[in-house]
């Protein structure tokens, strides 16, 4: 029966997912130095993992709608996972708190070279509204260096999805050209 | 007019609100307490201030749930020894807003049992107190090399116990926080939380904010309850300014606060689904959370709302064009949500992990306070828009959800049924919106005044006790989230199950990490 309802339901539903969105260059903050055989090796595909560093959990209700049907991230290539070991990418959120900073430091470390960091968010880019205090060491880039930095309070899927291409593609083009 | 509960007054808040306020020497907190406790009520939270600029010490403030509503009590601690006595005992939620009351402020809870530090991990000094209004925010950071401070975790010991430790990163995409298992082979003994990860400071950061201000930061305590924050903000603010909201302002908070409602039900059905590995469930309630956020998006500009609600009204408006659209929404939601319902509950293999997994009992809930959709779902009948309703809820007639098997299944069942509630009530609000101004200005009172506001979040009863000083600016915010006293009711709810359903059972409270570190 459930079975039924669910062809029923899937039928009825069709296919929801929408074409990508353009990279966006300009939230580039750093010039990416990898080796275009390295790439090459990549494609376009990226593994990432996330780290909310103290966030107010407002950008992860986006990562979770970046993973919905609409977006069909998977199918450009785009994949989170559950390990920094298995990641090309740390996407971090929030104002980095003292209490998470070396857990961030950490995750860092366990990416395996080459890799990128996106930070997400306001407070990922500045400090936000919490900024640097006794309990924060404020935006992402005080604490691990930053390759694309996505703002928006939370920045939307798409902006995200951009920001993560540009992280992506960037390598590729510098490395090219 | 005051009321008496034994022989202590209690005055209104505001002549004919159910926020109640009494002042107490701190010895007869615990007396007191009991007697909350005997009438069938609840500890909502508990935090301190310091009050020595005011001319006055320090103070713990309690909130307290009765069957008149809300008691907000206010005791004034001795200035060199400042401490109170422990009310964990009475009521044991508040173990851990005792410990952060003690990080923060340095006031302590006299013969509590548990004396380890909550929110402090090591980012500040034992003896240094970040509330205290002689502690500067831009304090510098203590070390270039922060140190792991080791948090001594009770130990499960006897043959065959082994501990398996979990974050503060997860796995998955979720808030950081540490969860330390002592099993027996797959069966869970013990879990203790260890949380505060996120931790920013959020309490200070409120002191000296203007109003406006504030309000920005109050919606970002937990992202995912912005309105709730936002609007209990507002109203511990309209409250200690006697703001008089405009009718179509509160209406349209209400709009909103349905709305965060339903698009995190909507959410975390979808995420139930996917925990039992049923993808499909994931992917149709997360089409339909992104059609409900693109549509919040098109006609507020926001998906989240972030920003809509200010002190005194609101920063938005719908005109007809867009009350037509949201109500054909709700009109398709409500549909399609009932057709997935359906499959849920068609669907064995997802009825089998969900009933009899992750169970709170009722006694338990009611021991420890379980509060919010989690304690409706396990008999706890308290529900502020239908007990203690403020407008607009007084004339809406909201149904309460209510289940008694306390497992997943019955939290799962809490959330279907505010979903259609909440669909209900949004095409009810649209229909009797009334006209008029969308904000009204809150000017400043003469002196020193407080306010409490109180809402009903989609996660449970969000409280923000706000005092505003002598300069118009914020001198003490406490924003109090249901979660507090909800994880306790995690470490309960997973005894006996297996370690491979935890990430269910956790998924099926959904607590904030953000909320309750501050």
């Amino acid at each position: 029966m459930a079975t039924f309802l669910i062809l029923q339901q899937i039928l009825k539903t069709g296919i929801v997912s929408e074409p990508a969105p353009e990279a966006d260059p300009a939230l580039r903050t750093r010039e990416q130095a990898l080796h275009a055989d390295i790439l090459k090796v990549f494609g376009q595909a990226v593994a990432i993992r996330h780290v909310d560093a103290g966030s107010c959990n407002g950008c992860e209700l986006e990562i979770h709608a970046l993973n919905g049907p609409h977006y069909n991230i998977e199918g450009m290539g785009v994949k989170f996972v559950a390990s920094p070991r298995h990641a090309d990418l740390l996407l971090v959120t929030g104002p980095v708190t003292r209490n998470m900073e070396i857990a961030l430091k950490r995750a860092f470390e366990a990416v395996p070279e080459p890799k990128w960091v996106v930070a997400m968010g306001d407070c990922g880019c500045t400090g936000g509204m919490f900024g640097e205090n006794y309990a924060t060491c404020g935006k992402v880039s005080s604490v691990i260096p930053v390759d694309v930095e996505v703002p928006g309070c939370p920045p939307t899927p798409i902006a995200l999805l951009q920001g993560i291409l540009a992280a992506v593609s960037g390598g590729r083009q510098d490395a090219v050209g | 007019m005051p009321k008496y509960l034994d022989d202590i007054a209690l005055t209104p808040q505001t002549e004919g609100g159910s926020v109640w306020r009494c002042r107490l020497e701190p010895g007869r907190l615990p007396a007191f307490a009991r007697t909350i406790q005997d009438e069938g009520g609840q500890l909502l939270a508990l935090w301190g201030s310091d009050d020595r600029h005011l001319g006055r010490n320090f103070t713990v403030h309690v909130a307290f749930l009765s069957s008149v509503g809300l008691i907000w009590t206010t005791s004034e601690l001795d200035c060199e020894q400042p401490a109170y006595p422990d009310l964990a005992h009475i009521f044991p939620q508040a173990d851990r807003m005792q410990r952060a009351a003690f990080d923060l402020l340095g006031i302590r809870a006299l013969d509590a049992v548990d004396g380890r530090a909550w929110l402090r991990h090591a980012a500040w000094a034992e003896d240094a107190f970040p509330l205290r209004k002689d502690f500067p925010a831009h304090a510098a950071r203590r070390s270039p090399h922060p140190q792991v401070v080791p948090y001594p975790f009770i130990r499960v010991e006897g043959e065959g116990v082994h501990e398996i430790a979990v974050g503060p990163i997860h796995a998955a995409t979720i808030e950081p926080g540490h969860f330390r298992f002592s099993v027996i082979g797959d069966r869970i003994l013990r879990l203790e939380e260890r949380l505060g990860y996120t931790h920013k400071g959020t309490e200070k950061r409120f002191e000296g904010l203007d109003l406006d201000t504030g309000v920005k930061l109050a919606g970002r305590v937990s992202g995912d309850s912005h309105t709730a924050f936002a609007w209990a903000y507002c109203m511990a603010v309209e409250t200690a300014t006697a703001c008089s909201v405009p009718d179509r302002a509160i209406g349209l908070r209400a709009l909103f606060l349905e709305m965060e409602r339903v698009a995190n039900h909507l959410g975390d059905l979808g995420f139930l689904g996917n925990d039992v590995a049923l993808t499909f469930g994931f992917v149709q309630f997360w089409r339909l959370k992104e059609d409900w956020m693109r549509m919040s998006a098109r006609l507020f500009g926001h998906r989240y709302l972030f920003d809509m609600i200010l002190p005194g009204g609101v920063a938005t408006d719908i005109d007809a064009r867009g009350q037509a659209e949201l109500d054909a929404l709700c009109e398709r939601i409500a549909g399609e949500v009932q057709t997935l319902r359906h499959i849920y509950d068609e669907h064995t293999a997802l009825q089998d992990r969900f009933a009899n997994t992750g169970i709170v009992a009722p006694d338990m809930a009611a021991r420890l306070g379980l509060t919010g959709l989690a304690g409706r779902a396990s008999s706890q009948a308290w529900d502020a828009r239908v007990q203690f309703p403020c407008a607009p809820y007084d004339r809406l007639d909201v149904n309460m959800a209510l289940q008694k098997s306390g497992d997943v299944l019955a939290r799962a069942e809490v959330r279907f049924t505010e979903v259609f509630e909440s669909l209900r009530l949004i095409r009810q609000l649209l229909e009797q919106l009334p006209a008029g101004a969308l904000r009204a200005p809150c000017t400043q009172a003469a002196g020193v005044c407080e306010g409490l506001g109180w809402v009903e979040g989609w996660r449970g009863p969000v409280i923000v006790a706000v005092r505003i000083g002598t300069d118009g600016r914020l001198d003490r915010v406490h924003p109090h989230d249901p979660s507090w006293q909800n994880w306790p009711l995690v470490e309960v709810g997973v005894l006996g199950n297996i370690v491979p359903d935890f990430p269910l059972i956790n998924k099926s409270f959904n607590l904030s990490y953000s909320g309750p570190d501050l």
